[in-house]
């Protein structure tokens, strides 16, 4: 995978900068990203408003009468250049599990609001329609296709908290799924779906096009910061964290929101420095090693 | 101090001067949708810049004050009634303990805003009192009020300001049915068509209703994007991208057809390419503008843009003088 050999700096009018390092999705466009992002945030340069690092982009918010334009964009392209002549490129990071009750009856019968002028095959589930597509035999390969490795959020936003999340696995053994032709009007909370090559989880209940894969009982985004792992703050995902499926049935689908409900839960999470090289050198073998370290936790 | 609402109308929201630094986390700038009404009621009412107030939309709530209050009502020409009888709008009010303040049919734009002295007195959360009602937190309760619920009333503050009665006319705001609103060209600008590209900034694109806090659609000719191999992950139709960070006030055109600016409360990214983006001094506009209003997107260069920012901020400085 080569990225473009120069990102493509563009003004979203007075207060926006836009940097695409590649139009299409990679790893390393991503990694790049996040650097540059990490990079910018530790300048504290003053007039900086907000750095939001996406998939294959990163977005600037400034304030032009505290930061010229011209010195914003002289900072980045600076950043960018140290960032792609860095040879080990290492984030320190965590792998964290996230319990999903797959083809659960939440997820379903919305399904089956949003079927004639939503859906491609309107007869049938999502999930069927996301095995065909794949080429697999049918729901239940797709859903062990979707946990066994793991995933990287490779971005945050849309409404609050929602991760964006990339496959962990090289690009031919990618899941792709096209999105709803017309968005529906209505996803359950915590809904696993799943848009062109990103999974993402819907943090709060409202519109959406990706085809819905199932529902996990853990929240995201709590704006009151009950349980422990939001003390810090009220989103739980943070670009970088790398996300391992593990599927679960009802039963243990309803102990664990007893445990959210009780604010008890905490999710089970480990520490680990995710190194790109590796990763692209030997994706099964790296992945091994990232949950090992989750099952050491 | 408290305002008790007797009828909320249609959607009435705390807002501020908004929520900055965690657009990342997908939670959106919110505040008033036309931030320069919102100063200009702050500054008749008596506050300073960053009290809370209530931005209405469209139709108006009742409510009374439990106290004797000030409050100040600008933004889209309304008529201003206090137990029923017609007072002036842009100018400071008495609202007398008990007295129902309600409101007419507004005559244009579609937000109006009340601010009172010392603020709504809600808890900032992130920063900021401004409403987020999808993520259910900031302004009353996470939501757009409702009958019954009371308004905590800040302590009215001490300003060196001289008291500012009544705005002078060339400080209001005007409300016409076809405007100019300057953008900036880019972002994605280079995968709209020939066409496309003139359609978008020569074309008159007239608001639909589906039009609120998130975004504005407009209809007109449409504006086609390049039928070209697409980038992975960036999806199947030409007006797709690689999720990405949204810029407030850049104009997505999904299939090619109905440009959607994003506003205050927009989702801050997804997968649709955007051509151009408002510039900052033009963004109040959008609150004064209702369905059937017509607009054309006139580019500028980044110098006229900041240009155009000094003068929003000179005018903003007449109002705080």
């Amino acid at each position: 995978m080569t990225l473009p050999a120069h990102a493509r700096y563009s003004w979203g009018a007075d207060e926006f900068l836009l940097v695409e390092i590649a139009p299409d999705m990679s790893l390393e466009a991503n990694f790049v990203a996040n650097s540059m992002a990490a990079g910018l945030e530790e300048q504290s340069l003053p007039g900086i408003v907000d750095i939001c690092p996406a998939n294959a982009s990163l977005l600037i918010r400034f304030n032009p009468d505290e930061l010229a334009h011209t010195a914003l964009q002289e900072t980045l392209e600076r950043l960018e250049a140290e960032v792609r002549r860095a040879t080990v490129q290492e984030l320190e990071t965590r792998i964290i599990e996230v319990p999903v009750w797959y083809a659960d009856p939440y997820t379903a019968e919305t399904v089956q609001r949003f079927r004639q002028g939503y859906h491609q095959q309107p007869e049938g589930t999502d999930l069927d329609y996301a095995a065909a597509v794949n080429g697999l035999s049918g729901a239940e390969e797709f859903i062990t296709r979707h946990h066994e490795t793991p995933w990287i959020v490779s971005m945050v936003g849309f409404v609050a908290g929602l991760p964006f999340l990339f496959q962990l696995t090289p690009r031919e053994r990618q899941l792709e799924v096209p999105k709803y032709l017309s968005p529906r009007t209505d996803t359950p909370p915590l809904t696993i779906g799943i848009g062109g090559c990103f999974t993402a989880h819907y943090s709060v209940r409202g519109a959406g096009g990706y085809q819905m894969l199932g529902i996990t009982p853990t929240p995201i985004f709590d704006p009151e910061q009950k349980l422990p792992d939001f003390s810090d703050f009220m989103v739980l995902f943070r670009t970088g964290d790398i996300v391992k499926y593990r599927p679960v049935d009802e039963q243990e689908y309803r102990a664990i929101e007893a445990e959210v409900a009780a604010g008890t839960y905490r999710y089970k999470q480990a520490a680990v420095t995710f190194t790109l090289s590796d990763a692209l050198a030997d994706p099964d073998g790296y992945n091994h090693t990232l949950l090992e370290a989750l099952n050491g936790a | 101090m408290a305002l008790e609402i007797i009828s909320p109308g249609l959607a009435t929201t705390v807002q501020d001067r908004g929520r900055f630094g965690y657009y990342r986390y997908g939670i959106p700038q919110g505040g008033a949708m036309d931030q320069y009404s919102a100063a200009l009621a702050n500054r008749l009412a008596g506050n300073t810049p960053d009290e809370a107030l209530l931005e209405c939309t469209y139709l108006g709530p009742q409510l009374k004050s439990d106290v004797d209050a000030v409050i100040a009502v600008t933004g889209s020409p309304v008529e201003v009634l206090v137990d029923g009888e017609s007072v002036a709008q842009n100018s400071r009010i008495e609202l007398r303990a008990g007295q129902v303040l309600s409101f007419g049919v507004i005559k244009a734009g579609s937000k109006f805003f009340i601010a009172v002295a010392g603020g709504i007195d809600v808890p900032k959360v992130l920063g900021s009192r401004s409403t987020y009602p999808i993520g259910k937190m900031g302004g009353f309760e996470g939501r757009s009020v409702q009958a019954g619920d009371v308004l905590p009333v800040g302590t009215t503050l001490t300003t060196p300001l001289a008291p500012l009665n009544t705005a002078p006319a060339d400080l209001i705001p005007t409300f016409e049915r076809e405007m100019q609103v300057r953008v900036m060209l880019g972002l994605y600008d280079h995968k709209l068509t020939d066409e496309g590209l003139a359609n978008l900034v020569e074309a008159e694109w007239t608001l639909t209703p589906v039009a609120d806090r998130m975004g504005l659609r407009f209809d007109g000719p449409g504006a086609a994007w390049k039928q070209e191999q697409q980038p992975f992950g960036a999806g199947q139709d030409p007006s797709n991208i690689t999720d990405a960070g949204y810029a407030v006030g850049s104009i997505q055109i999904p299939g090619g057809t109905q440009p959607i600016v994003l506003h205050c409360d927009a989702v801050s990214g997804g997968g649709y390419a955007q051509a151009a983006t408002v510039i900052s001094a033009d963004m109040d506009l959008f609150a004064r503008m209702s369905p059937g209003t017509k607009v054309r997107f006139v580019p500028v260069t980044m110098q006229e843009a900041l240009d155009a920012r000094a003068a929003r901020a000179a005018l903003l400085q007449r109002v705080w003088s």
